[in-house]
C-alpha cells in the first residue's frame, strides 16, 4: 500500500511533528515500504476472532482515593524549560 | 579486607560470586565497586554503553553497603554494582532515554525496580545507553553516540538495550536491567553472549520505566549467567499498586528452581522459526544446543506455530499504534526539549517534536498515527489485535503439551555498524523471533547457545505464562551442560 505526500502531510498535523518537504517525501517512501509488510495480514482469517484489547484476565484495577505523598515540587519544576517562580510558563493558546 | 584479589578479577565476578565474596569478607562493596569503575574508565571509550557513569553515588552506596553487610543485614544483590537502562527514572540521576527529547531530564522519583534494587543494597554505576525510546535493534538509533559490540568493535551489540547487554558482556556492570518490547532485552543479550531475561507482561512493574509500547513493555535482567537473572528476578518481581496492569501474584524463590535435571521436561523445536535467509552458523548452533537438551533427558519433539510469519507485522502495528499515544505528552512545557523560537503554542509543539526526535521515533510515531486514523483503523490496529489473539492462543495451545519451546533469539550473529541503517524494512527483521513471546504476554530467556564465525549466538527459550521457574530451571540445566557462557570478549 502507497501512502502519498498529502497523506504524510495530514498525519504529521494530527501527529504534531513538524517536518521539511525533504523528510516528508522521504517518510512517504519508508511508511510506504513498512506499510507493504502488512499486507500479509489480509491473508489470516479473522471472522469472529476477538480482539486483544489487553492481555487475558486483564480488568480495570480500583483503589480506595486516599492522600499520599507525591514528588517533590522543587524536583518537579526543575524541569520545565520555562518557568516564573512556582509557575510554568507556556505560549499563548489565544492570540 | 583482604587485597588478595587484584581489581580486573574483581570485575569480571558474577553476582553469586560477589555475593560471596562480601559475606566471606574477601572483598569490600568499595572494592568490587572501584574495580567496576576502573573498568568503565578502561574501556567505555570504545563501547559506548554509557549515557552517564555514577561514580560518586556508586561509591556512597557502596559503603552504605558495607556497613549493612557488617551488621549481618546483607541480601544476595547488596553491595553490588548494576547498570539501568536510561529509559527507567532514577531521582535525582538523569535520564535521557537516549533522546535530545529528554537530554536534560532528572526524574523526581525512582521507578519501582530501582526502588527495589536500592532497597536490597544496590550499587548503581550509571545510566546505560539504547535506541531513543527503546526503538530499534541495534543502539545505533541513540541520539548520543552508538554503542558498539565488545567481541568486535565494528559490529552493533543489538538493541535497544545494547547498552546495557554490552555493559554485562565487557564487565562494566556485574548485572543490568533492560527493558524488552518486540525483543531489546533478548537480542542484545544474544549478540553479546550474555544472559536476558523477559519476564511474564506484569511480572514486573512498569512504574517509572518511560513508556514506549504498553501492551508490551517488560523489563527484566541481563546477566552474567542464569542464576544471577534468577537472583536479579527474585528482587524485581511482585505486585505493585503503581502498576495497574502488574500481576497480583505470590512470587516463588526462582533461585531454588534452577536446581533438578530436565528429564523428561518437553522441549518443543517450531519448525517456523527455521527461516530460509537465516545465518548457517545460528541455525547449526541452535540445532546443537537441542541436542544437548536430548543428551541431558529432555524429550525434544518439532511442533508448528504456522502464525508466527505473521507477528512481524503484529508487532510494527500495535507498538508504533501504542508508542504515537504514549510519546503524544511530549509537548516541551512541563520538561523535555523546547526550542527556543516559535510563532504560537501549535509552531511550539510541531518544533519540539520536530527537533526533540530522532528519524525512527518519528517513523514509529507516524505509523502509529496512521493505523489508528479514521478509515485505516480496522484494517491495521483492529486486525492486529486479532492476529495477536490467534498467536496468543497458538503459543497457550502448543504449551499444553510442552514445558518449553527453544529457538534462536536472532537470525544473525551482530551485524556489522551503518550495515541496516538505512532500510528499516530489514532492521526490524532482527526482531522476528523475538516479538511472538511479547505479543503472547509470555516469558522467555536468551542464554549464551554457542557461536559462529567467532559471535555469540544466542539460544531463545520460551516458557508458557509465569513459567519463569520452569524456563530458568532449563535454561540453566542446559548453561551447565555447555560452556558458553564462560566465554569473553578479548577486550
Amino acid at each position: 500500500m502507497r501512502i502519498t505526500t498529502e497523506e504524510v502531510r495530514h498525519i504529521a498535523t494530527l501527529a504534531r511533528v513538524g517536518m521539511t518537504d525533504d523528510e516528508v517525501e522521504r517518510m512517504r517512501d519508508q511508511m510506504s515500504n513498512i506499510l507493504e509488510q502488512f499486507d500479509v495480514l489480509s491473508q489470516v482469517d479473522t471472522g469472529g476472532v476477538e480482539s486483544t484489547g489487553s492481555l487475558p484476565g486483564r480488568q480495570t484495577v480500583m483503589r480506595d482515593d486516599r492522600v499520599e505523598p507525591s514528588a517533590d515540587r522543587e524536583d518537579v519544576l526543575s524541569n520545565a524549560p520555562r518557568r516564573e517562580g512556582d509557575l510554568i510558563r507556556v505560549r499563548a493558546v489565544l492570540e | 579486607m583482604s587485597s588478595a584479589t587484584p581489581g580486573a578479577e574483581l570485575a569480571r565476578l558474577t553476582i553469586h560470586e560477589a555475593a560471596g565474596l562480601l559475606a566471606e569478607g574477601r572483598a569490600s562493596s568499595v572494592e568490587i565497586t572501584q574495580a567496576v569503575l576502573d573498568r568503565i574508565e578502561a574501556v567505555d571509550d570504545r563501547t559506548g554503553a554509557f549515557v552517564t557513569v555514577t561514580g560518586d553515588l556508586a561509591l556512597e552506596q557502596a559503603r552504605a553497603a558495607d556497613e549493612r553487610i557488617a551488621s549481618g543485614d546483607a541480601r544476595p544483590l547488596t553491595g553490588v554494582p548494576m547498570l539501568l537502562k536510561d529509559n527507567m527514572c532514577t531521582r535525582g540521576v538523569r535520564t535521557t532515554c537516549s533522546s535530545r527529547m529528554l537530554e536534560d531530564f532528572v526524574p523526581a522519583y525512582d521507578a519501582t525496580v530501582a526502588a527495589r534494587l536500592y532497597d536490597e543494597g544496590a550499587v548503581l554505576v550509571g545510566k546505560g545507553n539504547l535506541d531513543e525510546f527503546a526503538m530499534g535493534s541495534s543502539t545505533e538509533n541513540s541520539a548520543f553516540f552508538p554503542t558498539r559490540n565488545p567481541w568486535d568493535l565494528d559490529r552493533v551489540p543489538g538493541g535497544s538495550s545494547g547498552g546495557p547487554a554490552a555493559a554485562v558482556a565487557a564487565d562494566e556492570c556485574v548485572y543490568s536491567l533492560g527493558s524488552d518490547t518486540g525483543g531489546s532485552i533478548r537480542q542484545p543479550a544474544a549478540l553479546c553472549g550474555v544472559v536476558g531475561l523477559k519476564p511474564t507482561y506484569g511480572l514486573v512493574s512498569r512504574y517509572g520505566l518511560i513508556a514506549f509500547a504498553s501492551s508490551l513493555d517488560q523489563i527484566g535482567p541481563i546477566t552474567k549467567d542464569v542464576r544471577d537473572a534468577a537472583i536479579v528476578l527474585n528482587a524485581i518481581a511482585g505486585h505493585d499498586p503503581r502498576d495497574s496492569t502488574s500481576i497480583a501474584a505470590e512470587t516463588p524463590d526462582y533461585t531454588s528452581a534452577l536446581d533438578g535435571d530436565v528429564k523428561g521436561l518437553r522441549v518443543g523445536v517450531p519448525s517456523e522459526y527455521f527461516v530460509e535467509g537465516m545465518e548457517p552458523g545460528v541455525e547449526r548452533a541452535v540445532r546443537d544446543a537441542v541436542r544437548v537438551f536430548e543428551d541431558l533427558g529432555a524429550v525434544v519433539e518439532e511442533v508448528s506455530l504456522p502464525h508466527t510469519p505473521y507477528a512481524l507485522a503484529v508487532y510494527y502495528i500495535i507498538a508504533p499504534s501504542e508508542a504515537s499515544a504514549n510519546l503524544a505528552r511530549y509537548d516541551g512545557v512541563k520538561y523535555g526539549f523546547s526550542p527556543q523560537e516559535a510563532e504560537s503554542m501549535w509552531d511550539a509543539l510541531e518544533k519540539t517534536r520536530q527537533h526533540g526526535f530522532g528519524p525512527e521515533v518519528k517513523r514509529r510515531i507516524m505509523l502509529g498515527t496512521y493505523a489508528l486514523s479514521a478509515g485505516y483503523y480496522d484494517a491495521y490496529y483492529l486486525k492486529a489485535q486479532q492476529v495477536r489473539t490467534l498467536i496468543r492462543r497458538e503459543l497457550d495451545e502448543a504449551f499444553q503439551g510442552l514445558d518449553v519451546i527453544a529457538a534462536p533469539t536472532s537470525p544473525s550473529v551482530a551485524f556489522r555498524q551503518g550495515e541496516k541503517m538505512d532500510d528499516p524494512v530489514q532492521m526490524y527483521l532482527n526482531d522476528v523471533f523475538t516479538q511472538p513471546a511479547n505479543i503472547a504476554g509470555i516469558p522467555a530467556i536468551s542464554v549464551p547457545g554457542g557461536m559462529s564465525e567467532g559471535l555469540p549466538v544466542g539460544l531463545q527459550l520460551m516458557g508458557p505464562y509465569l513459567g519463569e521457574a520452569t524456563l530458568l530451571r532449563a535454561a540453566h540445566a542446559y548453561e551447565q551442560a555447555t560452556n558458553w557462557h564462560k566465554l569473553r570478549p578479548g577486550l
